[in-house]
């Protein structure tokens, strides 16, 4: 018997999650308070590169409920702790020691130095004023050309250069694909472009914060952390505690976007001082603190060189990039840029593919993972750069896109950087698109305007763009040097009264994991979706996990949700068989029952759930539980596509750009949840629309951030926003049962080149063919005057510097 | 100083550091830690609450400002288990997905509904303007205001819930204090 029942996956079931979050009956670390609780305030550096000559914290400890005031030296006499980097991307990699406070010299402005330990978050941070750093100037290093340059000053004297790693990648090298030099030089058309991506701070809405507890059975640490498993494997092997000492709960956890996949040296601290004092402490940081102390984003120069034939066909692809590391290494810092490496190429049929990035380091804050690391990057710099092909050739921009793509009776194909794309159909979405967007009629209006000379001209971006997620197949990972596996792990536990619980190693913050694990389940096992209850984030409950980064999530922890199902339905089985005295060969199983083939004779998995907690009466060796566990490792990534198409107004008298219309069809494969799906889009696409328009961190000569507040870092609001048109197709993934490819990044991904174009097309004729991003209005109205893309020019004192930054944890000075 | 605050219907009277930030005495002192901080400069609108009333953002507002005032935040508005209809509306159109904007959307929302009952698109983006969210990208916010403004037009709730509200909480607060808020 087929039950009749709607499946629960597909549909847009409102989330379980809200009914907390809708209420203020939240569990944010920050929100945590223990018997005895102490806090932590971390004094930061108002120096990018110096010598500390003394730090002098006596008068903070008389200060009043001031318990300790500790140094690097206090916590790690030895100098011996460093944060770790679990992305060695070459063999001659160079890896400074991150100390847990400086130790000798601080390398960017906003770095730890002392940290206070009081009875109240007030008073620690009073004291931090009292703490008395003497420090010795060095030259400071900003900017990755002049980090580079010959007689350039170090950042860390010890490793002699500021050159972090080369990693390279070359399609005639390899074997997939032709020498890019040899295309470049046979070439009917060639174009160079520089395109910068600007530095971007991660900006989640929630502080990050940590609260240890040492006087529990076990060490527990609670942290606003997308990577509570990682953090406690890194955790432990950074300080030897004994791994299974330790504890580390994410509870409830403000989006991360990349932001919260660091281990953090306040994490380090909160432990050691939390296991010294054997007190309970809590670090909070304000956002002062984390505009500069957080990791920040993005930060590379790109230089393009795409070689073609008259006809438009792409005949290679250079690529030559600089990554700002910042001054140390992050978590996965320097693997960043490579995870571009692969999708430089793009939906396009390359031959010759030639890749090499340059990490090198410099007195600012670490960079690391922000919302698609390294494939943002990647997509935009060749979407920008099919643009300016286009224009070269005087080819319709989507035509040329066309005739370069991966036709859909192509798949699978495998790419000039070796990857095989599973599915995908270029053609359909940007069918859709040019529908949605009337682009006829958009580019009809736009000759209109610019032939009678509008003031304000009319442009249109376009971005096709696949992003490789679902992060990842172990082995691949192994052969890119990454420091873990990418499987993923779930456990059902089948409850004596007929309810679920899951346990899913994937580590939601935002992302509606409680609802679309409980869509799955109840599918996979026919339990009402009420009845399901998804259990994460600790370490305790759900012991084994690789987290939420990299648009993993469905496409490798929720297959492990099916392959966990799949085996308490295997379990079930021969005890549902013994029930009703069949064969087990007899037995079907749909919408959570049994049935005898060919009868009306069935029993619920409910029952036998309940049978199996009796255990009075089970078949011969079988284990009184149904519960079962499964580890997922793809075989594959998982390959999104989607069609961006953005209409931008620009006022060439003021330079002011306004999106008047934004479309995207994305093919996300299958789709758990619609509604979900749309609001992962919406996000994205603000914060890839951001990047274009708006953000910028920006630092002065002295190596101070600027834009150091939520005042000066131009955060888009609702009004600065236009609402979107976003629609679907659905080209099932290949890889894994569930046909699903992942979207948490895919709209960040796509957005920014969409943008960045349309506002280039608006007034090419100008002269234009770049603009430096943020693309503010006096960036844009000086590129119309001037022609000048605005390197580094006016526009990039971001913000107005309201005096507002808090001098002792905000790193300035 | 001491200083006697009413929050979502309880009075408390406490001693308060002058300069203690109203947050930070609903969250410390108080146990509200449903009202959260974003940043430290007033842009976030994370901590919106409403007193006596009004949006306000408690981190640019000292506790001692509040003593003798009502306090609302996004705790108190429920009523008997029943969801205010701006909390359903976040809900019932995925308005939020991590949450931490949730508490100061909603008590903006609420604020903006109480000056205009049928805002259009614009005039909800402008009136949410000083709450920052980076995860939903506004749309569905906004879709969720409006789809609020529906349920609560004229006859259709506010009026009738309000009153509900001051019986249920205190049975003296002033309508305008509840969600809703003032003329
Ligand atoms: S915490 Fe009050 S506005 Fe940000
Ligand atoms: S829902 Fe996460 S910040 Fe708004």
């Amino acid at each position: 018997m087929t039950s009749t029942a709607e499946p629960e996956v597909g549909r847009a079931r409102l989330r379980k999650e809200d009914a907390r979050l809708i209420t203020g009956r939240t569990r944010w670390t920050d929100n945590m308070s223990l018997p005895g609780m102490v806090h932590l305030a971390v004094l930061r550096s108002t120096e990018a590169h110096a010598k500390i000559v003394s730090i002098d914290t006596s008068a903070a400890k008389e200060m009043p409920g001031v318990i300790a005031v500790l140094t690097g030296d206090d916590l790690d006499p030895g100098g011996q702790l460093g944060m770790p980097c679990a992305w060695p991307i070459s063999p001659d990699m160079k890896s400074p020691r991150r100390p847990v406070l400086a130790q000798g010299q601080v390398n960017f402005a906003g770095e730890g130095v002392a940290v206070v330990v009081a009875r109240s978050a007030a008073e620690a941070e009073d004291a931090l004023a009292s703490i008395d750093v003497e420090y010795d100037e060095l030259p400071v290093v900003l900017g990755m050309e002049n980090a580079l340059a010959e007689d350039a000053p170090l950042v860390h004297e010890e490793l002699g250069t500021n050159r972090n790693a080369l990693w390279v990648f070359d399609s005639g090298e390899a074997g997939s694909g032709g020498d890019v030099e040899q295309a470049i030089s046979e070439a009917e058309v060639v174009v160079k472009r520089r395109f910068r991506q600007q530095r971007l701070v991660p900006a989640f809405m929630e502080p990050r914060s940590c609260v240890v507890d040492p006087t529990a059975a076990q060490l527990t640490m609670w942290s606003a952390t997308q990577v509570p498993h990682i953090l406690k494997t890194m955790a432990a092997l950074t300080l030897g505690i004994p791994e299974h000492k330790l504890r580390v709960i994410a509870p409830d956890v403000g989006g991360g976007f990349g932001g919260k996949i660091a281990v953090l040296p306040e994490e380090i601290m909160a432990l050691l001082v939390a296991q010294k004092l054997g007190k309970p402490v809590k670090w909070t940081e304000s956002r002062s603190e984390s505009m500069v102390a957080a990791h920040h984003g993005r930060d590379q120069i790109q230089d393009l060189t795409i070689a073609a034939r008259r006809d438009g066909t792409v005949t290679g692809l250079k690529v030559e990039l600089l990554a700002d590391m910042g001054a140390y290494l992050g978590l996965v810092g320097p693997g960043v840029p490579i995870l571009g490496a692969f999708m430089f190429n793009a939906i396009y049929k390359i031959p010759a593919y030639h890749f090499a990035c340059t990490n090198v380091f410099t007195n600012t804050t670490l960079t690391d993972a922000y919302r698609g690391a390294g494939r943002p990057e990647a997509t935009f710099g060749i979407e920008r750069i099919m643009d300016e092909l286009a224009a070269e050739l005087g080819m319709e921009p989507l035509e040329l896109r066309e005739k370069n793509w991966i036709k859909h009776e192509e798949f699978p194909y495998t790419t000039v950087s070796t990857l095989t794309y599973d599915s995908g159909n270029y053609e359909a979405a940007t069918e859709k698109a040019k529908q949605l967007f009337d682009y006829d009629g958009l580019r009809r209006e736009q000759r209109e305007r610019r032939e009678r000379g509008d003031p304000v001209q009319l442009g249109i971006g376009i971005s096709t763009f696949t992003e490789m997620c679902g992060l990842a197949p172990s082995r691949v990972l192994g052969s890119l040097d990454y420091g873990a596996g990418g499987w993923e792990h779930s456990a059902i536990r089948m409850l004596p009264t007929g309810k679920v619980e899951v346990i899913t190693g994937s580590s939601a913050h935002g992302q509606g994991h409680e609802t679309a694990w409980s869509q799955i389940v109840s599918d996979q096992l026919g339990i009402p979706f009420e009845d399901i209850e998804v259990l994460h984030g600790d370490t305790q409950s759900s012991h084994k996990g690789l987290d939420t980064y990299g648009s993993r999530s469905l496409a490798v922890g929720g297959i492990a949700v099916v392959k966990a199902a799949e085996k308490v339905v295997a379990k079930a089985k021969p005890l549902a068989a013994h029930m009703m005295e069949c064969s087990e060969d007899d037995l079907e199983f749909a919408g959570g029952k049994f049935t005898v083939r060919g009868t009306d004779k069935s029993t619920t998995i409910q029952d036998v759930a309940f049978a199996a907690f009796m255990a009075h009466d089970l078949p011969e060796g079988m284990e009184p539980s149904l519960d079962a566990e499964a580890v997922f490792d793809p075989e594959n990534f998982s390959f999104p596509h989607g069609t961006h198409l953005c209409a931008a107004e620009v006022d060439t008298e003021t330079g002011r750009v306004a999106l008047r219309s934004y479309v995207c069809v994305d093919d996300v494969g299958s789709v758990v949840n619609p509604l979900i799906v749309e609001g992962q889009i919406h996000g994205g696409l603000a914060q890839g629309i951001a990047q274009a328009l708006f953000e910028e961190a920006v630092h002065d000569e002295s190596g101070t951030l600027t834009s150091g507040t939520f005042a000066d870092y131009l955060l888009p609001s609702a009004a600065d926003l236009p609402s979107f048109t976003t629609d679907r197709t659905e080209t099932p993934s290949t890889t894994n049962p569930l046909g699903v490819k992942g979207v948490g990044e895919a709209g960040t991904i796509a957005s920014t080149p969409a943008v960045v174009n349309a506002v280039i097309d608006a007034v090419r004729h100008f002269g234009v063919n770049d603009i430096e991003m943020p693309l503010t209005p006096m960036r844009v109205w000086q590129a119309i005057r001037t022609g000048a893309s605005a390197a580094g020019g006016p526009g990039a004192e971001a913000g107005g510097g309201l005096g507002s930054i808090d001098s002792a944890q905000g790193g300035a000075r | 100083m001491r200083i006697t605050v009413t929050v979502d219907g309880t009075s408390y009277t406490d001693d308060v550091e002058p300069r203690t930030l109203l947050v930070h005495h609903l969250r410390e002192r108080l146990g509200k830690v449903g009202t959260v901080v974003g940043c430290d400069t007033s842009n976030c609108g994370a901590c919106t609450v409403h007193l006596d009333g009004h949006s306000v953002k408690s981190c640019s507002v000292l506790a001692v400002q509040a003593d003798g005032c009502e306090v609302t935040t996004v705790e108190g508005l429920a009523r008997d288990g029943t969801l205010h209809p701006v909390q359903q509306a976040f809900h019932d159109n995925h308005a939020l997905q991590c949450g931490f904007c949730t508490p100061g959307m909603i008590m903006q929302s609420i604020d903006l509904l109480a000056d205009n009952p049928d805002p259009d698109e614009q005039a909800v983006r402008e009136g949410i303007e000083g709450n920052l969210c980076r995860c939903t990208g506004y749309q569905n916010i906004v879709r969720a205001v409006q789809d609020a403004a529906h349920h609560m037009r004229p006859g259709a709730g506010p009026e009738a819930e309000r009153v509900a509200g001051v019986d249920q909480a205190t049975g003296s607060r002033a309508a305008s204090s509840v969600g809703g808020g003032g003329e």
